[in-house]
C-alpha cells in the first residue's frame, strides 16, 4: 500500500466543495468575517429561496444574480445544504 | 485517454514506491506546498480541512509575511498603507497544524520525490504542490534588467509597492507617470488599469497638473473596457492618456525614458510591468513549459501534465479559457488541488465535477470600485474548464457600495487563505 490517510479512505463531500466556491466573500465554511452575510447555520430552504430569487433577477443584487446562475438546482441544494449543516458562531 | 493511462501509470508508480517502503506505511502522507500566497496558503489549510487532520502538510515561502497584490494599487494611490496588505502565517501553524519553513528550494527530485532547501534541509513527500506565482522576464526589454529601484514593477506586492508609492510622491506637479502593460497574458488582467486610475485619484487630490501616461503593449483594454472608460474620461478627463499597440522595446533608467518602436518617451515616474513567466521553481520539476512559460495541468487534479505526483496552481498555470491570473482563481484551484489530492493520496478518483467562481473588483477611485465575475465548471469532452455560459458579468457601474463589496471580499479571502 502507498501511505494513505488512515482509518479508510472517506470521499470529501460534493456540498463541502462546491460551498468552498463561495468562501472568498462569505468565510471558510460560510463563517464570515465581515462585510457579508454569513451563511453558517441558515436554514436550507431560506438559501435556497435567496438563491432562487438571485438567479431569476428578482431578488436586487450587484453581484450575486451573476454568480448564482453559474450553478445547477442540484448543486444550489449541496450548498444550501452544506452550510446548514454548519454550527453558527457564538459570542458575537 | 492519454491522461487516463498516465494518471493510472503514476498511480501504479506511487503504490510500488509505497511497497518498497512498506515498514513506513503506518506514517500519515506528507504534502510539501511550495509558496504561500492565495493558492498555496489555501491549500496547505485545506489539505489539513478536508483531511481532517490526517494529511501532514509543510508550506515552504521564501518571505516572513503574506503580502496581498490585492488592494496593493489602493497603497500605490496613497489611499492604504503596507500595514493592511500584511499579514502572517501563524494561523495556518496554530489554526490548522501547518508546518511552515521560511525558506527556498534549491533542488526537486520528482523521482525521488524528495526536495531540498537553502539550509540543506530534506524535504519527501507523497505529493508536491506548487504555487509559485509568476517571475519577470526583464531580460526582454533592453536595460531593464538590475533597475527595478529606479524603474519598479510593483507587480508584486511589497517594497516595490511602498517604492512607487514614494516615486509617485516625489513627483512634481505637472509631471508624467508612465505605466508600461506587457502583451497578455499577465497577472491580474484589471490590475493596470485600476493602477492609471489610482495613481489619477491621487494626482486629483495632491498635484493636478500632473499625467498619467498608459503604454500598453496590447491593442486594447484586457479587462472592464468600458468601466474604465466611464471613469477615465468623467472622473479623470485629460489627465489619463491610453496608447494601445505600445510595444516596448528598452529603457533608460538613468533618465527613466521609454523606448517605443516611433518614439521616446522622458517619464518622471516609469513603472514598467514586465512581460510574465511561471515561478522560475518550476523549472526545477523538468516540465516541458507552454511557450517556454507555463505549466500545463490536469485541471480535474490540478496535476502537471508530464510530472507525477507534482501539482501547480495559479498563475504559474497555463490558464483555462478564460480563466484569468486572479487571487481568487489561485484561492480557488487550491480547493481543487486539496481535495484533489486527498482524494488520491486516498486511492479515490478525484471530484469528476469540481467547480471554480472567479470575483475580481477594481478601484476607479479610492471610493468606488467595480467587479467581474465568473463561474468556471469542468467540462469532460474538452478536459478543461470552461466558464458557464450565461452566468457572470461585470458591474453595471462603478460605485462606492462596491468599494465597500471590494474590502469585505479582501478581509473574507485573506482570512479563507490564512486563517
Amino acid at each position: 500500500m502507498a501511505p494513505n490517510i488512515h482509518a479508510g479512505p472517506v470521499a470529501i463531500d460534493a456540498g463541502r466543495t462546491l460551498a468552498a466556491t463561495c468562501a472568498n466573500c462569505h468565510g471558510t465554511d460560510g463563517h464570515s468575517v465581515g462585510g457579508t452575510e454569513s451563511l453558517a447555520g441558515v436554514p436550507r430552504d431560506t438559501l435556497l429561496r435567496k438563491l432562487d430569487a438571485f438567479s431569476r433577477g428578482e431578488k436586487p443584487a450587484t453581484i450575486m444574480h451573476q454568480i448564482a446562475k453559474g450553478y445547477t438546482p442540484e448543486q444550489l441544494t449541496l450548498i444550501a445544504d452544506h452550510f446548514a449543516a454548519q454550527r453558527t458562531h457564538t459570542g458575537h | 485517454m492519454t491522461n487516463r493511462r498516465h494518471f493510472l501509470a503514476a498511480m501504479g508508480a506511487a503504490a510500488l514506491a509505497g511497497c518498497a517502503q512498506l515498514g513506513k506505511s503506518a506514517r500519515n502522507a506528507h504534502v510539501v506546498v511550495v509558496g504561500g500566497g492565495f493558492g498555496g496558503a489555501a491549500a496547505a489549510k485545506y489539505l489539513r480541512l478536508w483531511s481532517d487532520g490526517r494529511v501532514r502538510v509543510t508550506l515552504v515561502e521564501r518571505n516572513a509575511q503574506f503580502i496581498s497584490c490585492p488592494m496593493s494599487n489602493l497603497v500605490i494611490g496613497g489611499v492604504q498603507t503596507m500595514g493592511y496588505l500584511t499579514h502572517d502565517y501563524a494561523g495556518l501553524r496554530d489554526h490548522h497544524g501547518v508546518r511552515i519553513i521560511q525558506d527556498t528550494v534549491t533542488a526537486i527530485d520528482p523521482s525521488a520525490r524528495e526536495l531540498r532547501l537553502a539550509s540543506g534541509e530534506r524535504l519527501h513527500y507523497d505529493r508536491l504542490l506548487l504555487s509559485p506565482g509568476i517571475d519577470f522576464m526583464p531580460e526582454s526589454i533592453e536595460g531593464l534588467a538590475g533597475h527595478e529601484d529606479g524603474i519598479p514593477h510593483a507587480w508584486k506586492a511589497g517594497p516595490q509597492t511602498a517604492l512607487l508609492h514614494r516615486q509617485l510622491a516625489a513627483m512634481p506637479d505637472g509631471g508624467v507617470f508612465a505605466i508600461h502593460i506587457p502583451k497578455a497574458p499577465f497577472r491580474c488582467p484589471p490590475g493596470p488599469y485600476e493602477r492609471a486610475s489610482l495613481v489619477a485619484d491621487y494626482c486629483r487630490r495632491h498635484k493636478p497638473r500632473a499625467k498619467v501616461l498608459v503604454l500598453d503593449a496590447n491593442a486594447d483594454i484586457q479587462s472592464k473596457k468600458g468601466l474604465f472608460l466611464a471613469a477615465w474620461g468623467d472622473r479623470y478627463r485629460g489627465m489619463i492618456e491610453y496608447r494601445p499597440n505600445n510595444q516596448l522595446l528598452g529603457v533608460d533608467a538613468r533618465t527613466r525614458t521609454a523606448k517605443l518602436e516611433f518614439d521616446d518617451i522622458k517619464a518622471d515616474v516609469l513603472n514598467v510591468i514586465p512581460p510574465q513567466r511561471a515561478g522560475k521553481v518550476v523549472d526545477l520539476i523538468g516540465s516541458r513549459l507552454v511557450n517556454d512559460r507555463w505549466v500545463s495541468v490536469n485541471w480535474l487534479s490540478t496535476e502537471v501534465s508530464d510530472v507525477p505526483n507534482v501539482h501547480v496552481i495559479g498563475d504559474a498555470t497555463l490558464s483555462a479559457p478564460r480563466m484569468p491570473k486572479s487571487g481568487t482563481m489561485a484561492n480557488q484551484q487550491a480547493k481543487v488541488a486539496a481535495a484533489a489530492i486527498v482524494h488520491l493520496l486516498a486511492d479515490l478518483p478525484p471530484n469528476p465535477s469540481p467547480v471554480v467562481m472567479n470575483t475580481c473588483y477594481s478601484y476607479v477611485g479610492g471610493d468606488s470600485a467595480m467587479h467581474v465575475a465568473s463561474v468556471h465548471r469542468f467540462d469532460t469532452a474538452e478536459h478543461t474548464f470552461l466558464p458557464v455560459e450565461g452566468a457572470g458579468g461585470l458591474s453595471a457601474v462603478a460605485s462606492p457600495a462596491e468599494a465597500t463589496a471590494a474590502q469585505a471580499w479582501a478581509r473574507n479571502i485573506w482570512a479563507d487563505t490564512l486563517n
